[in-house]
């Protein structure tokens, strides 16, 4: 079996670093658990100032985006490794034989 | 079979990705959500291909495990590929959508925590194959058959426990308007998924023509 790469070790300590990441919403503040005040007024989205509304377009595109970029990224790779076999069989079938 | 169909497959995935953004802008905006639920019409298609691919990989897992026949242990190192690969745009594009809809990027309810799992086992299964050395496709594929035993949780979960993600009913229950394209996306992201599956194992066979190649040269040297 090979012994552990650098880039496999990487991976241990960014899934080490998730793992504890995920653990640490356990340990909730008091604050966070007393219900929120009770709401006495409805705000019209029109009356919020435009720096405090989180405008959508920004997200819709960047996640139409990622779903191109990441098919885009797999064909790529797929292509290449496609390639790869390609030439290898190349290389066995015309090597002369010993 | 699959390679047989690639030329339409690929034909209509290609037709079905360059459509699907006109349809999707024609679609009505949801009301509460408004413009980023459009995001939605290629969220659900890709956590229905990552259902698709971990179901294909744990039921050809199951049969390589039990006949230990090759071709089964291609399609599925195949399908976890793509469990992994359309795994994680549900979990990049679901959050971008939670973050305008819920206000926060992510939450550990049951839904979003069992797709992070499914997303986590299946991409263990690839590193199992990359570095597990001898027997690790064995290994990779009884991985791969949990993986497809918890999709059915992961689909019913937002039924069974208190979650803020949406509910299964919301699909079946979709407007005029917003149906239409959907079901076009799904269409579109099904024949991606096919073309792709189709390559991945075609692929798989061929780099283990080239092993059994290189064996047989290396045997003949020998003797």
């Amino acid at each position: 079996m090979r012994k552990l790469t650098i880039p496999l070790r990487r991976l241990a300590c960014l899934l080490l670093a998730a793992g504890c990441l995920a653990a640490s919403p356990a340990v909730t503040p008091v604050a966070a658990l007393q219900p929120q005040a009770a709401q006495d007024e409805y705000v019209p989205l029109s009356e919020i100032p435009p720096g405090e509304q989180l405008p959508a377009q920004p997200l819709l595109f960047a996640a139409y985006g990622f779903v191109w970029v990441a098919v885009l990224v797999y064909v790529w790779l797929l292509w290449r490794r496609l390639g790869a076999v390609q030439r290898d069989l190349e290389t066995l079938r015309h090597a002369p034989r010993e | 079979m699959l390679q047989r169909l690639f030329p339409l497959t690929i034909v209509l995935a290609l037709a079905g990705f360059a459509t699907a953004p006109f349809l999707i802008g024609a679609a009505p905006y949801e009301s509460t959500m408004g413009l980023v639920q459009k995001i939605f019409y290629f969220h659900v298609p890709s956590a229905l291909m990552m259902f698709a691919g971990a179901f294909t990989a744990g039921i050809a897992g199951a049969r390589y495990l039990f006949t230990g026949a090759p071709r089964a242990d291609r399609l599925s190192a195949a399908a976890s590929e793509l469990t992994v690969l359309f795994g994680l745009i549900v979990l990049v594009t679901g959050p971008l959508w939670a973050r305008k809809a819920w206000g926060v990027w992510w939450d550990w309810d049951a839904r979003l925590t069992s797709s992070l799992l499914v997303w986590l086992m299946f991409t263990a299964c690839l590193i199992v194959r990359r570095y597990g050395g001898p027997g690790a496709g064995k290994l990779a594929a009884g991985v791969a058959l949990f993986g497809a035993a918890n999709v059915p949780f992961v689909y019913l979960s937002v039924n069974y426990w208190r979650t803020l993600h949406p509910k299964t009913t919301v699909v079946p229950s979709l407007g005029p308007g917003m149906r239409e394209p959907f079901w076009f996306c799904l269409a579109a992201f099904l024949m991606l998924f096919l073309t792709l599956l189709a390559v991945r194992t075609r692929v798989g066979e061929l780099e283990a023509l080239a092993d059994d190649l290189a064996l047989e040269r290396d045997v003949v040297r020998e003797h």
